[in-house]
């Protein structure tokens, strides 16, 4: 179906009289006549035409279409925003079918996958999209009934008279509910009254997925689209010199090869065909900026953690005064961590799909920025982005890796050079010699104990390869030191770096974690006891701004403490971890239990405060799979450069977490009823250090790198089994 | 370039493509197979999984020149309506996240009970360990299999 343009005024009438049932448009800072409308088709939506400016539609059949407009990649996002809808609507979530909602920030303002942000950013939207429909139901039924809109209840969409017994379906009031003004205002639902929300509701799209539905990017298809593969630079620093493309060119199957930027893409008409002629290609490279190595990161890492030069040096956070907080301490403790690259390597490989006409452009694919990516497109084309339009596939997973655009604007230019419809696809290795990656870092953390075992002085230096700003100043423990510095400097280099799912505090949370816990062990106090004395003194005597809730930190130790039984256990050994991160808290107990001689990981207690959980499964895997991914990288995580090149190109060399490698997970929730604060990211950052803090208990042996299975310390004592 | 006449799914498809090819583009490009999915390319990650006479095998690196007459099953032909009992009990226990890897997943699953209706835990780790779930649904694809095989008659 195609829809014109329409305005506000227009709309409600139109949507009535076009479909038959009730459609709603929330823009809630402004009416959405002054938006720009663009021709979509919607398929699926069973009822007829509909204004796409709207989160829901009721059939007279009593279908509810819901639209979810944010990218999904395993978040569960399109499970989760339409349950908020369908609870302040109080609709029969068996009768409600869920789309994936075009394109359309004016509309949905935030279509972004990160930073944890989507629920905590669209709470209220979502909440006030079910109460106004549900608001013009009930008004359309106590018109009907001519009766106090207050004298009627709504549940399982339908609305009821209780005196009279007399009931409406959502169906049946939908056409004469279109016609009610909408409200300025509407009252939301008394959380105590949620029947949906904080209930286990199955992912609306497992049966496609399990069925093998076309809903990924890879197979997005186009009738007559071509098939292109992209020869990048062999390593970071280098340039094309000359491309000698005939042997390709001359291979069955293929269009053209044509280079562009670094790009030396090979077209054709299967994705095989490419891929074999790409091999022929004859690309030699030039120096164009730094070659770098991994050793030469870590000799470099070692020069700017002594370095002194102010230039180069940020100051993030400084409370008190350090210096003479470190030389009246009655003990120092000084202690190095190092993280190396990581690939996000979301399973689906990273493809895009183009199609630059003369009148427009079409894409299609993956991406957690689809706004971004449009207007990156428009400006390389010199176009306006209401040219383009932009299907949301599913994602294969993401994990930061999707919200850079590099992937987009290659198949929008190669698609404008060679005039066709195209979809560019990224072998494994394409994007593990030629992709973004997570940054390494090294982190050096000083403390100052006084004879009593206080903390009277705390400094972090962090340093990384392309990684900004590689400290978080404001998390805990500032706020609870009265002497503390924390500063980064930052390596620019060729190699590409971007947000890994928890960016920074992906690493971070288990330097930090572990080195408290070696701190606690200093100050003799047991490690849970000592961050339990810091967030007191933060409450009580806080030092400059305090950036986390103390107690909502406070809640998550007392609730993982309580269900691990921490401290209680005989014959295994604990390890301790507390997190904040994207606005959510987790705390986390490891257990190592000795079999053999040889530490094994058994269990990992999660719980973690986000804030009111809406889908219980869909939220209790996010965390367990945050604690898996935690785990896998912690464990196995690695990619190593030499000469500017990846030495890690497929995954036989870049090892990632297998089902055999995973310990049990248990999972608990704070239950605060506060509003949702983000659960995508916050479970993955603590697990490194419950784990290395429960393996010193095991062994005695401290882990200060990762990935631990690469450590001498792990291997001495581990073997293969952890 | 050959024509090659493949068993799939119970009917027989033909396709034209070089003889290196391998199954998994055939399938995705040639037929618009698309449930079995590209991961890795060298049968590392079980996302290209599908059957070879029952068989679990990874399409990625086998050559569509070698498949002959052998019968051939894709995700989209485990069942006609989704059904199958790894796809009921996949379903009960809500496993996918993003669910790239679940078909080859399930077809990892169905293949080893079409060998085993009663694998024992360790049976299960073996059988499942070489697919990759990049999300960390592995504790619901345990319990899923072991779901699964008490649906199995």
């Amino acid at each position: 179906m195609t829809f014109a343009k329409t305005t506000r005024r227009n709309f409600m009438k139109l949507a009535a009289s076009a479909s038959g049932g009730l459609l709603l448009g929330f823009h809630w800072a402004e009416a959405a006549a002054s938006s720009p409308m663009e021709a979509i088709s919607l398929d699926g939506l069973a009822t007829g035409t509909i204004d796409f400016n709207s989160y829901l539609s009721i059939a007279p059949d009593g279908i509810i279409t819901i639209f979810s407009p944010n990218p999904e990649l395993g978040q569960n996002i399109k499970t989760s925003f339409p349950m908020i809808v369908a609870e302040e609507l109080d609709a029969n979530w068996k009768a409600v079918k869920v789309l994936q909602a075009p394109l359309d920030v004016k509309k949905f303002e935030r279509q972004v996958t990160g930073g944890s942000g989507a629920v905590p950013h669209s709470w209220e939207r979502l909440r006030k999209a079910g109460a106004t429909a549900r608001h013009m139901l009930v008004e359309a039924a106590a018109k009907r009934w001519n009766v106090p809109a207050e004298s009627l209840t709504t549940d399982q969409s339908t609305v009821i008279h209780k005196e009279s017994g007399r009931k409406f379906s959502y169906g049946e009031l939908a056409t004469e509910a279109s016609r009610v003004p909408m409200p300025a205002e509407v009252k939301l639902k008394d959380k105590k009254d949620f029947k949906l929300i904080g209930t286990i509701v199955h992912n609306v799209d497992n049966l496609e997925m399990i069925t093998g539905k076309p809903l990924y990017g890879l197979d997005f298809y186009r009738e007559g689209m071509l098939y292109a593969m992209i020869q990048r630079p062999e390593s970071f620093g280098k340039k094309v010199k000359s491309v000698d493309s005939a042997a390709a060119k001359a291979m069955p199957g293929i269009v053209d090869v044509v280079t562009f930027k670094n790009n030396v893409a090979v077209v054709g008409k299967s994705t095989w065909q490419v891929s074999k002629a790409r091999k022929a290609l004859k690309i030699a490279y030039e120096i164009d900026g730094t070659i770098e190595s991994t050793s030469d990161h870590d000799q470099l890492f070692k020069d700017l953690l002594d370095s002194t030069d102010a230039s180069a040096i940020t100051v993030r956070r400084r409370d008190g005064e350090v210096d003479a907080a470190f030389k009246s301490a009655a003990k120092v403790i000084t202690r190095e961590y190092q993280c190396p690259f990581l690939s996000h390597a979301p399973l689906e490989p990273m493809n895009f799909f183009a199609h630059v006409r003369e009148d427009g452009v079409e894409l299609a694919g993956p991406t957690q920025t689809p706004d971004l990516a449009r207007n990156e497109v428009a400006k390389l084309l010199g176009i306006s982005p209401y040219q383009i339009t932009l299907e949301l596939t599913r994602l294969g997973g993401g994990f930061g890796r999707r919200l850079k655009t590099d992937y987009v604007l290659e198949a929008a230019e190669l698609s404008s050079i060679i005039k066709a419809p195209v979809k560019v696809i990224w072998t494994r290795e394409d994007d593990l010699t030629g992709g973004s990656y997570r940054p390494a870092v090294r982190y050096r953390f000083s403390a100052a104990l006084d004879a009593n075992g206080g903390l009277i002085g705390y400094k972090l230096r962090g340093v990384g390869i392309n990684a900004g700003n590689c400290t978080r100043e404001d998390n805990f423990p500032s706020g609870a030191v009265d002497n503390l510095l924390i500063e980064s400097i930052e390596h620019k280099s060729p190699i590409t770096t971007g947000a890994w799912r928890a960016p920074i505090t992906n690493f971070l949370a288990f330097a930090e974690q572990a080195f408290l816990d070696e701190v606690a062990m200093a100050a003799k106090s047991d490690p849970v006891k000592f961050r339990m004395n810091l967030l007191e003194k933060a409450a009580k005597a806080p030092v400059g701004a305090i950036k986390y809730d103390i107690d909502r930190m406070k809640a998550v130790i007392a609730l993982a403490t309580e269900k691990s039984g921490w401290g209680t256990k005989k014959n295994v050994s604990q390890g301790f971890s507390v997190y904040f991160s994207h606005r959510s808290y987790v705390a986390q107990v490891a257990e190592i239990s000795m079999k053999k001689g040889k530490p094994v990981l058994q269990k990992i207690y999660a719980a973690a405060d986000c804030g009111i959980v809406v889908n219980l499964s869909g939220a209790y895997q996010q965390v367990r799979g945050g604690v898996v991914d935690g785990l896998g990288h912690a464990m196995y995580g690695q990619l190593t450069f030499k000469d500017g090149a990846t030495e890690q190109k497929n995954f036989n060399s870049y090892r990632l977490i297998r089902l055999k490698e995973v310990p049990e997970v248990d999972v608990h929730f704070v239950n605060n009823g506060i509003d949702p604060t983000g659960l995508g990211e916050p479970a993955l950052p603590p697990t490194g250090g419950a784990v290395a803090n429960a393996l010193f208990k095991a062994t005695g042996k401290r882990l200060y790198s990762q990935p631990f299975s690469k450590q001498e310390e792990l291997n001495a004592s581990v073997g293969e089994k952890l | 370039m050959a024509q090659y006449k493949l068993q799939i799914n119970g009917s027989e498809h033909q396709a034209d493509v070089d003889e290196d090819t391998p199954l998994l583009w055939v399938l995705r490009d040639s037929l618009h197979l698309v449930g079995t999915k590209f991961g890795c390319g060298i049968a590392q990650c079980g996302a290209c999984t599908v059957h070879l006479n029952g068989v679990a095998v990874r399409s990625c690196t086998l050559p569509v020149s070698a498949v002959g007459i052998n019968k051939i099953t894709t995700i989209e032909g485990l069942s006609v309506n989704g059904d199958h009992p790894v796809q009921q009990a996949w379903m009960e226990v809500d496993v996918p996240q993003c669910g790239y890897c679940q078909a080859g997943q399930i077809m990892s699953a169905a293949a080893l009970l079409n060998k085993n209706p009663k694998p024992t835990e360790d049976q299960i780790s073996s059988a499942m360990n070489g697919n990759i779930c990049r999300c960390g649904t592995y504790h619901r694809i345990r319990e899923a299999v072991v779901l699964a095989s008490t649906k199995i008659k």
